[in-house]
C-alpha cells in the first residue's frame, strides 16, 4: 500500500475559531470543515471557481507584521498579534487559506452584504414557488429566509425572458428564474466536454441558452438541474410530478455499468419518482449518467415477471421449488447453474453455493459496450467482480454461451439454473432452450423466461438490500428503496431455498446471517459485515485479480491496471 | 464562408498579435463585418473553428457588443448620435427626417434597401450637435434641413446607379 499523500496543514482562525484545513482549501471549505455554513450559489466543489454570485462574501484579515523587520506587530489591548482587517468584503470561493488567515462571517458588513447580494437576484427572480419544482431544495428560497432582508423594496417591472424553453430532451429552461450563476455552462465544458451552453445578450437581459441549432443532449445533461441552485433548469422527467419533501431518499447504486455510481432514490408510497447522484470522491463525485436515472422505470414495466410459474401454468412458490428440486435429483450430474454479473455479492454467492451442492459448472455472461471514459464504462455488468471476490468464477466471462451449447448438445447437460439472464440472448438456440428444463429466476419476461419449466419472479435492485463489487473493487451497498411487488420473492429467499434443495441443509437467507456466512466462506470479505460496510464503499485488494484483462478503459475516478503499468515504463 | 483572400490573409495575420487564438476572436469579427456588412451564424461557426473555439462562445461575443449586427442592413448606414448634446439640439428630429424621407423606422432597412437608419451612442462631436455619420463619414449641424439635403444626396445617388 502506498501511503496517500499527507497535505500541509495551516491554522485559520473562523469568528474566533482556531481550525486546522489543508493549506490553499478556499474558505467555504475550510467554513465547512468548522461547521460553519457560508451562502454561495456560483461556487461548486467540483467544478472551476468563478465567483460570479458574490453570495459568499466574507470579512479577511491577516496578522500583522512591521514591513520593515517582518516582526509580528503587538495589540497592547489584547497581548495578541493584531490583525489587520481588510476594510471591503472578499469572496470566500476565491480566496485560499493560508497561515494565520482570519475570517468573520457574522458581523454587520457581512450581514449588509448578504441581504444586498439576495435583494439584486431576487429582483428579477419570479416569486413561484408554489409553482416551481425546485420549491423545498432550492438555495434561493433557503438563503432568502436564512439571509435575505424578508421584505422588498422593488416597486419596478421584473424583467421578462422565455419561460419555458426546451434546451435538449431531459431539460427544460426557465430564464426568469436563472440567477446566471453559470455552474450549468461550467459543467458541460468542463465534465461533460459539451460546450453548448453560453449566456447571450449579457446586461440587463443575460439569458441562458445554447447556440441556435444545438441541443443539451448529451449522456450527462440532468447533471446540470441537480446543480442548478434555482428552478431554471428542470427534469421534463421529473417536473410537475411531485413535491420533493414528499419523497423518502434511499442510497442505492446504479446498475448500469461496472462505475457503480452512488445514488439516491426518491420515493413516495412504495413508487420511485426519480434518481438522483450522491456525493463520492472516489467513484462518482457528484455526478451521475442520464441513462443510470431512467433505470427505474423497469421497476413498474409492462413486461415485470410477477406470477410464479410451473410448466407454463401460473403455480405457487411452494410447487415451483418442489419441481426443482425434483429436476436436481432426476437429472443430478447434468445440471448447469449461469450467474449473473447483474446479482449482489450475496447471490452470487448463494448462487456458487447452488452450483457445489449441484456439483454444476456456474457460467457468467458478460456485457460489454463503449465505456465513455466518464461514468459509463465498457463492462455494462456492474457486479462482475463480486463473482470473482466469491468465486462463482475464476476467470472473466464472455458474451456468448457456447461451452454449455455445446453441453447441451452433447446431451451432457438436462437441466439450466438461470438467475436472470437471458439465455437466448446468449447465444442459446430455440432447439438448445428446449432440450433442457430451465430453472428461471428473474424480474422480467425474455426468451428464456417463456421457455421455462420453472419460472420464479425475483426483485430489482431497487426492491432489495445488497452490495456489488464495482470496477475499482470497492464494495458498496444498496438499500431497499420500494417494497417488492406481489408475486415476487428476494432472490436470496429462492437462491436459499434452492441450495437447501440442492444440498440439504437449511441455508440462511436474511442478509445479516448471510453475511456472517459469507465473513467465513470468503477471505476478501472476511473482516465485513452489511451493516458495518461505509456509505461510500470499501475497497478491496484487487491483487489476486491484477492479471486478469478487464473490458474497462479509463473513467472518471479509475485507469485499467494496463494502463497503470505503461505509465511507469518510459516509452 | 466567401471571405476574399485579402480578408483570409488579414485574418490569418492578425491572430498571430495574440498568446492564445480565442482572443482575436473580436479582430476577426470586425474583419468579417467588414466584408460582409454582418455576422451570420455561418460566420459565427467559421470563427469558431478557425480559433478552436465553440461556435456558443463566439455568439456569446457577437450577442454582447452592439455594433455586431446579426442581420444585413442597407446600402449606406445612417448613425444618428442621440446622446446629451444631440439630443438637446434635436438629433431626435434629424432622425424623425431621415425615417420620413426613406419611410423607414430606426433599426430597420429602408423598404427600398438603400439606407438603414439608426440611433447611436456619443459620435464624439458634441461641439457641433447634431452629428451624424453616414457610412465613415461624419456631417456636423445635421438639423432637419440639412438631413433633408443628405437624403436626396443619396436618393440622387442611388437614381444614378440604375
Amino acid at each position: 500500500m502506498i501511503a496517500p499523500a499527507k497535505p500541509e496543514l495551516v491554522t485559520v482562525n473562523i469568528d474566533g475559531k482556531e481550525i486546522s484545513v489543508p493549506k490553499g482549501t478556499n474558505v467555504i471549505e475550510a467554513a465547512r470543515l468548522g461547521g460553519i455554513d457560508i451562502p454561495h450559489y456560483c461556487y461548486h466543489p467540483k467544478l472551476t471557481v468563478v465567483g460570479n454570485c458574490r453570495m459568499c462574501l466574507i470579512e479577511m484579515g491577516m496578522p500583522a507584521v512591521d514591513p520593515a523587520t517582518k516582526a509580528p506587530v503587538m495589540d497592547p489591548a489584547t497581548g495578541k498579534q493584531k490583525i489587520n482587517w481588510i476594510p471591503r468584503p472578499q469572496i470566500g470561493c476565491a480566496t485560499n487559506a493560508s497561515a494565520g488567515l482570519h475570517i468573520r462571517t457574522q458581523t454587520p458588513q457581512v450581514k449588509d452584504c448578504r441581504e444586498g447580494v439576495m435583494e439584486f437576484l431576487l429582483i428579477n427572480h419570479p416569486l413561484d414557488c408554489p409553482i416551481c419544482d425546485q420549491a423545498g431544495e432550492c438555495k434561493l428560497q433557503e438563503q432568502s429566509t436564512g439571509y435575505g432582508r424578508g421584505y422588498s423594496r422593488f416597486i419596478e417591472q421584473k424583467n421578462v425572458k422565455p419561460k419555458r424553453t426546451l434546451l435538449g430532451p431531459r431539460v427544460m429552461l426557465d430564464d426568469e428564474r436563472c440567477i446566471l450563476c453559470s455552474r450549468c455552462i461550467r459543467f458541460s465544458q468542463e465534465i461533460a466536454k459539451d460546450d453548448v451552453l453560453g449566456f447571450i445578450d449579457r446586461g440587463s437581459y443575460s439569458t441562458l441558452t445554447c447556440y441556435p441549432g444545438k441541443k443539451l443532449e448529451n449522456n450527462y445533461s440532468l447533471n446540470t438541474v441537480d446543480i442548478c441552485p434555482v428552478g431554471a433548469l428542470t427534469s421534463t422527467d421529473f417536473r410537475f410530478k411531485m413535491r420533493v419533501w414528499f419523497l423518502k431518499q434511499t442510497n442505492s447504486i446504479d446498475t448500469e455499468s461496472s462505475v457503480g455510481a452512488n445514488t439516491v432514490v426518491w420515493s413516495r408510497e412504495g413508487v420511485i419518482y426519480r434518481i438522483t447522484p450522491r456525493r463520492n470522491d472516489d467513484v462518482n463525485d457528484t455526478w451521475m449518467a442520464d441513462s443510470g436515472r431512467e433505470l427505474y422505470k423497469a421497476v413498474a414495466a409492462e413486461d415485470r415477471l410477477t406470477a410464479v410459474k410451473l410448466n407454463g401454468a401460473a403455480s405457487t412458490l411452494e410447487l415451483a421449488l418442489a419441481a426443482a428440486a425434483d429436476l436436481f435429483k432426476s437429472n443430478a450430474g447434468g445440471i448447469a447453474v449461469v450467474g449473473s454479473g447483474r446479482s449482489s455479492v450475496e447471490e452470487q454467492f448463494l448462487t456458487k453455493k447452488l452450483a457445489t451442492a449441484l456439483k454444476a459448472p456456474a457460467y457468467l455472461v458478460s456485457r460489454v459496450g463503449q465505456g465513455d471514459k466518464i461514468l459509463v464504462s465498457a463492462d455494462r455488468n456492474p457486479n462482475v467482480r463480486g463473482a470473482l471476490v466469491t468465486g462463482l468464477i475464476v476467470s472473466l466471462p464472455s458474451s456468448q454461451l457456447s461451452a454449455l451449447a455445446a453441453a447441451i448438445d452433447a446431451g451432457t447437460v438436462k437441466t439450466v439454473v438461470s438467475v436472470g439472464e437471458d439465455l437466448a440472448a446468449a447465444g442459446l438456440t430455440a432447439g438448445q432452450l428446449a432440450k433442457v428444463s430451465v430453472i428461471y429466476l428473474g424480474t422480467h419476461a425474455n426468451a428464456t423466461s417463456a421457455a421455462a419449466r420453472v419460472v420464479l419472479p425475483t426483485l430489482t435492485v431497487f426492491e432489495k438490500n445488497g452490495t456489488f463489487v464495482n470496477q475499482q473493487f470497492r464494495v458498496q451497498k444498496f438499500l431497499k428503496a420500494v417494497p417488492a411487488p406481489a408475486g415476487a420473492t428476494d432472490d436470496l429467499v429462492v437462491l436459499a431455498k434452492l441450495a437447501a434443495a440442492a444440498s440439504g441443509t437449511a441455508v440462511a437467507s436474511e442478509i445479516g446471517a448471510l453475511w456472517s456466512a459469507i465473513a467465513a466462506a470468503v477471505p476478501a470479505l472476511g473482516t465485513m459485515t452489511f451493516a458495518n460496510l461505509p456509505e461510500t464503499g470499501l475497497l478491496l485488494d484487487a491483487t489476486p485479480w491484477a492479471a486478469l484483462p478487464f473490458a474497462e478503459g479509463e473513467t472518471l475516478h479509475y485507469k485499467p491496471s494496463s494502463a497503470k503499468a505503461t505509465e511507469g515504463r518510459p516509452a | 464562408m466567401n471571405l476574399k483572400p485579402a480578408t483570409l490573409s488579414q485574418i490569418d495575420e492578425v491572430i498571430t498579435h495574440y498568446p492564445t487564438k480565442r482572443s482575436a476572436t473580436l479582430p476577426l469579427l470586425h474583419l468579417i463585418q467588414e466584408e460582409v456588412g454582418f455576422i451570420s451564424n455561418e460566420a459565427i461557426e467559421w470563427v469558431a473553428a478557425k480559433l478552436g473555439l465553440q461556435p456558443i462562445n463566439v455568439y456569446e461575443v457577437v450577442t454582447f457588443y452592439p455594433m455586431f449586427r446579426q442581420k444585413p442592413i442597407g446600402r449606406r448606414h445612417i448613425k444618428v448620435c442621440r446622446t446629451l448634446s444631440c439630443a438637446l439640439l434635436g438629433g431626435y428630429k434629424t432622425c424623425a427626417t431621415f425615417e420620413q424621407e426613406f419611410h423607414t423606422h430606426a433599426g430597420e432597412v429602408s423598404p427600398d434597401g438603400e439606407v438603414t437608419v439608426e440611433f447611436v451612442e456619443c459620435l464624439a462631436s458634441c461641439g457641433t450637435a447634431p452629428v451624424v455619420m453616414i457610412d465613415d463619414e461624419l456631417h456636423e449641424k445635421v438639423d432637419a434641413a440639412k438631413a433633408k439635403q443628405l437624403s436626396d444626396q443619396i436618393k440622387a445617388e442611388a437614381q444614378a446607379r440604375k
